[in-house]
């Protein structure tokens, strides 16, 4: 599909195959089957409550998929003993919805331990590195402050930080855009970009903030709610004008294709 | 992926006329061995880099230079000479300038400060005690006369929480209570013959102060800490805020029923965990050749209705500083985990320390009153 990506084909960092979510006998989505390419940013969309965070969870490993399979790099992680998954996980970095900071610890002592825990830093380097992870999402001044000192955006912002503590090869964020202010958000996805080109991560996103999902994804995946499987799969800017499926064009360009909504706004 | 065998980080600082030009090269990574500094730092930061043997870099590269340039306080630091994707990372951290009001000035530490500051603290938690109870009773003069609000399902559920589910602790505790009292008490007794008086012994030891106090102590353990983290993650999660804005009173709402309830509850307990203590006793006696039915004839000339009584009308009150202490913490949790497991633990050792307290209390002034 050469029109569905800018980047020349790239070997599969994720694979998935035939993935079916599932709580108990209620499935929340079934036959999901996407790649996400290396160097990729790589969107989940989707409307409210369709299982976007669902699937995030599952390629994290922190849910187990009723069937079907998880590779990276061809290796299969849904085969692999939760306990032995550690060698994946190194190589991850999550931010959660609502930041999950640890409240008990500074912001600089959130990202700092991540560093300390697994690598052999001598502090005066983690403390820089711990300055520098904060400045790059603009909390420069907020390190000795506690997660419950700081507003929500604050708190995700250093989620974020805490997120690219260790450089991960592919990051994983759960909607890290919803909340944040025009300019903060518009940072961020600078930030995400400039991650990708200077250091190489594969980006992994569940957002439907649309001016973002189209300044900087390379691929998506649409979960249509109707059908309880994947709408379309591509690049969200050829998603919105030539899709199949109905319900990705609506989504993409806020429903304002079938019938324009009535306008308050002269 | 394979990576080239990596060369030694490097960076060396140069003067170029009145230039100072900072010199990078080799590949700067976390695992790799520390970065080699050469030449003399300056004062402020560099005015250009030369990166022309720089290798692989990883995040250690620009949170260095950044310490470097935020050492230095420059407004307007140059940023010539690096490669494109490095010069984006730095633009990128130095866009939004350094918060400095935000930096916590150092707290002063001077011995006097600090008595003042506890003292204030002291004062402000008995004004917050004081007015919790105000509140409290202003809340119990609305459910008296009708008009306070709360889900009377939600009530009967803390009712059961506090009461039937609390019944195999408190017999397990008050059971073995009863025994050990009845042992140490007889070793004693039965040097001057009187075995028997173990029953008095242990009946007039339950009803007035053991079964009662061990009662309370197990629900400020089991309730009052459960109230403390149900009502603290509320307030967390801003479930009070929505409470007060949809024009509940979370007095009422949360408070009220979780007192109501142990105020109810605790003298049910008190006599369940009574019983089950002279039972213990019993069973002791039996072991040491005191019949039953002897063993119950004795406890019940000497455990009269006024005894029984005694224990009970305390455990009115241990109800109310149980449920008081447990919803106060909750309602002044800050808002996040570790504030909510705070309050947990000053709830219980607050409602425990009142208790011994307030029974210390009753037991003089039953002393003076003479019964």
């Amino acid at each position: 599909m050469p029109e569905t990506s800018t980047h020349p084909p790239a070997k599969a960092k994720i694979t998935v195959r035939d993935l079916t979510m599932a709580y108990g006998p209620f499935v929340v989505m079934r036959d999901l089957n996407f790649e996400v390419a290396e160097k990729e940013i790589f969107v989940i969309m989707g409307g409210s409550g369709c299982g976007k965070s669902t699937l995030l969870r599952h390629l994290i490993g922190l849910q187990e998929p009723a069937q079907g399979s998880i590779l990276y790099e061809g290796e299969d992680f849904t085969a692999t003993l939760p306990a032995e998954r550690g060698r994946f996980i190194r190589r991850f970095g999550v931010m959660y919805q609502s930041g999950a900071l640890w409240s008990s610890l500074t912001l600089a002592e959130n990202i700092a331990m991540p560093l300390e825990e697994h690598t052999k830093l001598k502090p005066r380097a983690i403390r820089d590195l711990v300055f520098y992870k904060l400045a790059l999402v603009g909390l420069s001044g907020y390190e000795d402050y506690y997660p419950a000192q700081l507003s929500g955006g604050m708190n995700k912002r250093a989620g974020i930080a805490r997120a690219m503590a260790l450089d991960p090869d592919i990051l994983f964020l759960d909607e890290p855009g919803a909340g944040l202010d025009p300019l903060s958000s518009r940072r961020l996805d600078d930030l995400i970009l400039q991650l990708r080109d200077s250091l190489g991560s594969t980006i992994v996103m569940v957002t439907h903030e649309l001016e973002s999902i189209f300044a900087i994804a390379d691929n998506s995946i649409f979960l249509d709610t109707a059908t309880r499987t994947q709408g379309a799969t591509g690049r969200p800017t050829w998603l919105r004008d030539h899709s199949e499926n109905p319900a990705v064009r609506q989504f993409l360009s806020r429903g304002g294709e079938t019938e324009p909504l009535p306008t308050i706004r002269s | 992926m394979s990576k080239p065998p990596a060369s030694p980080p490097r960076a060396c600082w140069t003067r170029d006329g009145g230039r100072v030009v900072l010199e990078l090269s080799g590949d700067w990574r976390r695992g790799g061995v520390e970065p080699r500094m050469e030449g003399t730092p300056p004062q402020g930061a560099p005015d250009a880099y030369v990166a022309d043997a720089l290798g692989d870099f990883d995040s250690t590269l620009p949170a260095f230079l950044l310490a470097r340039i935020r050492a230095a306080e420059t407004t307007s630091p140059s940023l010539d000479g690096l490669p494109p994707d490095l010069r984006g990372l730095m633009e990128l951290a130095l866009a939004v300038p350094e918060e400095s009001e935000a930096r916590e000035k150092p707290a002063e530490t001077s011995e006097i400060r600090k008595l003042g500051t506890h003292t204030i603290g002291a004062w402000a938690g008995v004004k917050s005690v004081i007015e919790f109870s105000g509140q409290a009773m202003l809340s119990l003069g609305r459910f008296l006369t009708g008009r306070a609000r709360f889900r009377r399902g939600e009530f009967w559920l803390i009712v059961q929480q506090c009461g039937v589910d609390a019944l195999p602790i408190v017999s397990l505790i008050s059971f073995l209570i009863g025994l050990i009292m009845a042992f140490v008490g007889n070793v004693q007794l039965a040097n001057f013959g009187a075995s028997l008086y173990v029953a008095d012994l242990v009946g007039i030891a339950m009803v007035r102060e053991m079964g009662v106090v061990m009662t309370a102590i197990i629900m400020s353990g089991r309730t009052g800490a459960a109230f403390a983290a149900h009502i603290g993650s509320m307030k967390a999660n801003q479930e009070i805020d929505a409470l007060r804005t949809f024009g509940f009173d979370p007095f009422d709402f949360l408070v009220l029923p979780r007192m109501l309830a142990l105020v109810l509850m605790m003298p049910l307990l008190t006599m369940y965990a009574n019983a089950i203590g002279i039972l213990g006793g019993m069973l002791v006696g039996s072991a040491v050749g005191i019949p039953p039915s002897l063993y119950w004839y004795e406890t019940l000339t000497i455990v009269t209705m006024e005894n029984a009584f005694l224990g009970v009308f305390k455990s009115v009150f241990f109800g109310i500083v149980i449920a008081m202490s447990g919803c106060m913490q909750g309602m002044h949790a800050g808002n996040s985990s570790a504030a909510v497991g705070h309050a947990t633990t000053r709830a219980v050792v607050a409602s425990i320390t009142a208790i011994i307290i307030l029974d210390s209390a009753f037991a003089a002034i039953f002393t003076i009153l003479d019964i």
